[in-house]
């Protein structure tokens, strides 16, 4: 089993970074983009077969380390 | 007093810390690795600057999951001292004992350079031996100093008075200029400039002597 877990921004967090890509993206030209965000994604390889049993734990996981709640959120999904 | 300064992988200023408070108190520190169940009894103990664990996944992430770690909230819980510098600071946020969040600063550039402080408090254990009108000046270096927390959080460290540092000319995108904290219980305190580098031995003013010493004159 895989899981995949995206930690994102809070949305009313500023992200810098996401400006600074939004910034670059307007100098090569594409203006059509009006902002950008910027995450990250964990792969986690899994034992197991049980898809609930494991989101539950990803998301412990995620609350204990691979995210800081106070500035990301983050969602999970468990592939085979 | 007895002064311990954990050393992770990674950290770059244990050794100034140790340097500065045996300047101050006399006495080297104990060096504690990261991997020690054990902290010894001391008074203070002293989370570097640095870059522990390459900052990998958020600054401090990795060192605040780090063995000794549950030793130091144990040692913070009991009401012994606690300081984090910089990538201590960031330590402290991640590991709970302190509120908020260092983000990447908002110019996104690594700022170092000497820094203008407000000193907030002076009747905290860092800080006693500052006088509140003065600015002094101490270096900071780091590209994650830039602290966030939710409007009610900040409301609460402002009305508790938990602001200890302020920048005179924010340098990364702190809100409310806010340089370094402290917790409720006025033990355990975060700040990212460096005292440590400010101890007049290499042509700096030597604000970050006062700092050393408050701590020391709890101990006399």
């Amino acid at each position: 089993m895989k899981a995949i877990v995206h930690v994102r921004l809070k949305p009313d967090v500023l992200d810098p970074q996401g400006q600074a890509i939004t910034g670059a993206l307007h100098a090569l030209g594409f203006t059509e983009v009006i902002g950008a965000r910027q995450g990250k994604i964990i792969e986690l390889d899994l034992d197991g077969t049980d898809h609930n049993l494991a989101k539950e734990r990803v998301e412990t996981m995620c609350g204990q380390l691979l995210a800081n709640t106070v500035i990301e959120q983050f969602t999970v999904t468990i592939e085979d | 007093m007895r002064a311990a300064v954990i050393v992770f992988p990674g950290s770059n200023c244990d050794r100034d810390a140790a340097s500065a408070l045996a300047q101050v108190t006399g006495q080297a520190p104990l060096m504690v690795w990261h991997q020690s169940n054990e902290l010894p009894a001391v008074d203070l103990v002293v989370l570097p600057g640095g870059f522990a664990y390459g900052d990998y996944l958020r600054p401090g992430a990795m060192a605040a999951r780090s063995v000794i770690m549950r030793e130091v909230c144990k040692h913070a819980e009991a009401g012994g001292l606690v300081a984090g510098i910089c990538n201590g600071f960031q330590v402290l946020s991640e590991v709970g004992l302190l509120p908020g969040v260092l983000m990447r600063n908002a110019g996104l550039k690594f700022v170092c350079k000497p820094v203008a402080l407000q000193v907030e408090r002076i009747d905290t254990p860092f800080t006693s031996q500052y006088s509140q009108k003065s600015p002094i000046t101490i270096p900071v270096a780091h590209h994650d100093g830039n602290f966030y927390a939710s409007q009610d959080e900040l409301t609460r460290l402002e009305d508790q008075g938990q602001v200890v540092f302020r920048y005179v000319d924010n340098p990364n995108g702190s809100a409310n200029n806010i340089a370094g904290i402290v917790n409720q219980a006025n033990n355990v305190l975060g700040m990212m400039p460096h005292p440590e580098r400010a101890m007049g031995t290499t042509g700096d003013g030597g604000d970050g002597v006062l700092f050393f010493k408050s701590l020391l004159g709890g101990f006399r």
